[in-house]
């Protein structure tokens, strides 16, 4: 049987990890992602987790540590965010291109300087490009359930990737939420035993992570590309089977109230719960209002997300990073965004909003300035690459 | 023997990029950046086995005499072996065409 408690996520996130019967844990503790390590290291001292806690002497040692114990079979988490992805994000490209379905949570948090622990989303956007599957909460429970989907996704042989579980830093990893914890045999039932296509063991030898010159480079990389082009059915099942099996389901894009909407708004992680109860007051108050929210950002759900989006004349993308690309460009989620509707030949009226950085919040009522600000806005022609919301001037 | 190598499809990669065949790095030919070649000057060689020892691409292999003798499929001329040789055996001779 299940059961419902009053929980912190982070350590729920841990449990979860747990139930999973994760064999190796290397991680390097980081604010906001702290208690996750520190409950998983508890749970192993304590002897509830069979499992190794290696605890290294920093990111770069741990995401090294999870290549080694993931090459040779074992179920892997560990988890980080900001800086400490950054230095371990050298191996992050590793993990995917050797096909390691490594677990690691991210309590996503902003990048220095000014130095910052609180959350957006720029460790996200700083992973977009390695190869892993970035899958993203908007709730405590959504950590759970995520955590336990991305070894299943991540582990399906036609699959076979590191999977980023994204929760936001303080607003999601600090909160405490009654949740529902699964019964470990039902996660056993849905989570069969990690059996990877090639290991490293000393019976069989194999090399992996050797060089590849320029007459292979090509090759390998489209190979990976291919590879995790064609993950997206898998990782949609692994989502499908938790639903009928849990009764709790996930899309890779999800929407509210939709349904005949002039404006959608576009978001990922917990600031959607906010846009879900501004959308609520605007519906209220007859304006056509509705949410998308990008619940798997990589690989790109593309179809999916055009289909959630078409009908709108207005669409309001949020991004939660900063990425100085000089100013005349969008912002990661609305670059691809556009780029989708580019390929569409479909062109909505399209905002891009700088919102929630280094834990700045964001209200209901933002929502409705920006709905308000797009409805009335003119399309004269002039590009407008994104806009920052809430800044001082 | 070793074989010229590296040109495949994309399809015929192995998973992750493994190497299944362990030791297939002999096949790879390191010859062909080869600017400068060893050559030995068996006047002078004392047989000593540093070159075969320093050479990072095991070119050298013994012969019937005790001679290290260079394997050029492999010598990329980086001189290592000119250079560490005690009695100066080895010159490094400019490749030509
Ligand atoms: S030049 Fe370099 S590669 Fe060639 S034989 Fe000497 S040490 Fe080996
Ligand atoms: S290092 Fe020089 S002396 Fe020694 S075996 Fe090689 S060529 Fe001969």
């Amino acid at each position: 049987m299940s059961k419902q408690i009053g929980i912190e996520v982070s350590i729920a996130c841990a449990e979860a990890a747990g139930l999973c019967d994760v064999d190796v844990v290397a991680a390097y503790p980081i604010t906001p992602q702290t208690h996750i390590v520190e409950h998983l290291s508890e749970m192993v001292a304590d002897g509830h987790l069979d499992a190794e806690f290696v605890p290294v002497e920093s990111e770069h040692s741990a995401m090294s540590a999870c290549i080694g114990s993931s090459a040779a079979g074992a179920r892997t988490f560990t988890s980080t965010c900001s800086q400490g992805y950054a230095l371990m994000s050298e191996l992050c490209y590793i993990a995917a291109s050797l096909r390691l379905p490594i677990v690691m949570a991210v309590a996503n948090r902003a990048l220095s300087a000014p130095i910052n622990i609180w959350n957006d989303h720029a460790d996200l956007m700083y992973a977009r490009d390695t190869g892993w599957i970035q899958i993203i909460a908007e709730n405590g429970q959504e950590v759970v359930d995520l955590t336990i989907q991305a070894f299943r996704m991540g582990e399906d042989p036609n699959v076979s990737f590191p999977v980023q579980v994204n929760l936001d830093g303080f607003t999601l990893s600090h909160m405490i939420e009654p949740l529902t914890i699964p019964d470990k045999a039902d996660v056993d039932k849905y989570l069969p035993p990690y059996r990877p296509k090639l290991r490293l063991d000393p019976a069989n030898p194999v090399t992996f992570g050797a060089v590849g010159m320029p007459d292979i480079y090509t090759e390998a990389r489209k190979a990976q590309d291919e590879a995790f082009k064609n993950s997206l059915p898998y990782i949609e099942k692994a989502w499908d089977e938790f639903g009928k099996q849990f009764g709790r389901y996930y899309k890779p894009v999800e929407t509210y109230k939709t349904e005949g909407a002039e404006t959608i708004i576009i978001s990922m992680g917990s600031i959607s719960q906010t846009a879900m109860t501004a959308v609520d007051m605007m519906r209220a108050e007859g304006k056509k209002v509705g949410l998308t929210r990008i619940r798997l950002f990589r690989p790109f759900p593309a179809e999916a997300l055009f289909a959630a989006i078409k009908g709108a004349k207005n669409v309001i993308v949020l991004d939660r990073v900063t990425s100085f690309a000089g100013g005349h460009v969008s912002g990661p989620v609305a670059l691809e965004v556009k780029s989708i509707l580019y390929d569409r030949k479909h062109h909505p009226k399209l905002r891009n909003f700088l919102v929630g950085l280094g834990g700045r919040d964001v209200t209901d009522q933002n929502f409705m300035e920006m709905v308000d600000q797009v409805a009335a806005s003119k399309d004269d022609g002039v590009p407008v690459a994104y806009e920052f919301i809430n800044v001082r001037e | 023997m070793a074989k010229e190598t590296g040109f495949m499809s994309w399809k015929k990669l192995n998973f992750g990029i493994a190497i299944t065949n362990p030791g297939n790095a002999a096949e790879l030919k390191t010859g062909d950046w080869r600017s400068m070649r060893p050559e030995t000057n068996k006047e002078k060689c004392t047989k000593c086995a540093q070159c075969y020892i320093y050479c990072p691409d095991m070119v050298y292999s013994k012969d019937a005499e005790g001679y290290y003798i260079q394997n050029y499929y492999y010598c990329k001329g980086c001189g290592i072996c000119a250079h560490e040789c005690p009695v100066d055996a080895i010159t490094m001779i400019q490749e030509v065409d």
